[in-house]
């Protein structure tokens, strides 16, 4: 089945996953690839067309070379030096990873480089654009011969809870057997919707983020019956800040002035 | 249950940017060595951090910890999971003198077979060419089919000039260069489980035979060997080795009588083939030089047999290199 990430188990029976980069993606990251090259030829070419006085036979000759090593050489170099990344993969947070999760190899790096021959028939990448769609893994020719994948890598923050939360007063802290019976009855995903909706708050559009948190809100009240005035003038959302609060930060409800 | 996040946090992102720093420094520098007491550290610290991620996913859902989590044990994974040798500096002339060749013997059997496929084709063009005149306008590149042998040798005898004079370099570049391109597409078909690798073969074969058959019927075998000798004799076993490579891939991929998966399976035959495909780019580069710079001039410039001597003493030294070297 095709998934959009990969799932890897260790011997010590501990879960990860990569989230797989789409074909989309890809080309995209390869076309900024295609253009830095294309950069890098027109330097190329300014630098011995300066030098073409000595020899024009040499200028020539080390053009072909420099054009071909340059076309050959970006994404083995750069994808060395930068660990599985090229210019159009750091862009775009892309990485080229072992599929086993090991140490990418240079021999690897080699292999789906040079199999872009391939997958780059007959235009545009369509054969590796189909393998790719095709593949579980979402990978080209050249990644299944190398033995790679490419995986998403967006940069990863810690929630700052300080920011989301509470903040000094929480109106639920004055029932701390009603707090204590709210997160036995709340599971991880139900507290994790309630965080996401508040991490991820100022992304939505007004009407759509009073009606979440009403929403949320509501649900969150029918689990645990507070007395009315835990609630009286707290906005919806603020009631959801208090519920996180209360899951998330249990050992600071005793100590609140 | 769910966890404490922010207490839980707070008691373990010490340890997490421990393992987050010698990672990049691992990462950093490749071959650097941990010391007993640095692997003992980092080892603790990946077990530590990949019980974090466990009873986060267990007690909490919380994402953005759990990502960050996973990407730091991913990272710890490869580290201390990884069995594969870890190449520590490249020595060109071990590579040259041992690696390389040791390789080519390894696969063996996929080079006598790329080479049986290309005789195959070299037979079939023979043949085209000596009952089928005609077919020379298909089987023969590069516009071979324009001229009898006979015709072509006279102009090339009789030409006062120097028609590669003040482009021989360029010429030369772009000989290396397109040569190994050919070479780099017939190993990556292996990928088509060998057929497009095949194919390539027979097609080269098919050229070469056309070719032979004409000159030799026309009685201009020695201009033959005095023009294809010198790079000929380097640059056709670059490209049965281009195909020996396209084979052994494809071999890795077909996986008969294996029953190791098929990522292994590649994964065993990987370092070869980029061995085999950083040698067939070197001995193109040596034939390229030589096509330019030797091999188009005919007599009485550069006399027939000191070319095929040339060539055939560059012919014993990639066998003997290739059957002897790194034993």
């Amino acid at each position: 089945m095709k998934t959009n990430s990969l799932v890897i188990k260790t011997p010590e029976g501990i879960v990860f996953s990569q989230a797989l980069a789409g074909p989309v993606t890809r080309f995209l990251a390869w076309f900024i690839d295609l253009l830095s090259i294309a950069v890098l030829v027109s330097a190329l070419e300014t630098v011995l067309g300066l030098l073409g006085f000595l020899s024009p036979n040499l200028v020539g000759a080390a053009f072909t070379l420099g054009y071909f090593i340059i076309s050959i050489g970006y994404g083995i170099f750069l994808e060395w030096a930068w660990r599985g990344q090229t210019m159009g993969k750091k862009l775009l947070h892309l990485r080229v990873v072992d599929a086993e999760g090991m140490r990418l190899q240079f021999d690897q790096i080699v292999t789906r480089n040079l199999l872009r021959f391939v997958d780059m028939l007959p235009a545009f990448y369509f054969v590796g654009g189909v393998s790719c769609w095709l593949n579980r893994k979402c990978q080209r020719l050249g990644d299944v011969a190398a033995n790679t994948i490419v995986i998403r890598t967006p940069s990863i923050a810690e929630p700052d809870l300080d920011q989301l939360l509470a903040g000094k007063f929480n109106s639920l802290s004055q029932y701390p057997h009603l707090t204590a019976r709210l997160r036995q009855l709340v599971s991880p995903s139900e507290a994790s919707t309630a965080l996401q909706a508040l991490i991820r708050r100022d992304e939505f559009e007004p009407a759509a983020r009073v009606e979440l948190f009403e929403q949320l809100a509501r649900h969150f009240q029918a689990k645990v019956d507070f007395p009315p005035e835990a609630g009286d003038g707290v906005a919806d959302e603020q009631y959801i800040r208090n519920v996180v609060d209360v899951i998330y930060r249990p050992s600071y409800m005793g100590h609140r002035p | 249950m769910i966890i404490d996040l922010q207490r839980f946090i707070t008691s373990e992102r010490s340890c997490w940017n421990e393992l987050d720093k010698m990672l990049g420094r691992l990462e950093a520098e490749p071959n650097a060595r941990m010391k007993l007491e640095e692997l003992q550290r980092f080892h603790e610290l990946a077990q530590r951090t990949a019980a974090s991620l466990a009873k986060l996913t267990t007690f909490s859902s919380e994402p953005e910890t759990r990502r960050y989590l996973e990407s730091l044990i991913a990272r710890a994974y490869g580290e201390i999971h990884e069995t594969r040798e870890k190449r520590r500096r490249i020595l060109p002339l071990r590579w040259f003198f041992q690696t390389l060749p040791q390789t080519f013997r390894r696969h063996i059997r996929a080079f006598y077979l790329s080479l049986a496929i290309t005789l195959a084709g070299f037979v079939f063009g023979g043949f085209a060419t000596a009952f089928d005149p005609d077919s020379r306008h298909v089987t023969m590149p590069f516009g071979h089919d324009q001229l009898r042998p006979s015709e072509r040798v006279q102009q090339e005898e009789n030409r006062a000039e120097d028609r590669l004079a003040g482009q021989k370099t360029s010429f030369s570049a772009y000989l290396m260069t397109h040569n190994i391109q050919v070479s780099i597409f017939t190993f990556a078909l292996g990928m088509t489980w060998g057929v497009g690798t095949i194919l390539m073969l027979f097609d080269n074969g098919i050229g070469l035979g056309a070719i032979s058959v004409d000159y030799a019927a026309d009685g201009q075998t020695r201009f033959l060997l005095g023009w294809l000798m010198p790079h000929g004799v380097i640059e056709i076993p670059a490209i049965l080795i281009a195909g020996q490579s396209g084979l052994a891939l494809a071999l890795g991929l077909i996986g008969w009588g294996k029953r190791a998966p098929m990522g292994t399976r590649l994964r065993e035959v990987s370092h070869d083939v980029v061995t085999l495909s950083f040698g067939f780019g070197i001995l193109l580069v040596w034939a390229g030089f030589v096509e330019a710079f030797l091999s188009q001039y005919h007599e009485p410039i550069v006399p027939y047999d000191a070319k095929i001597a040339f060539g055939a003493i560059e012919l014993v030294l990639l066998c003997l290199y290739l059957a002897k070297s790194g034993r």
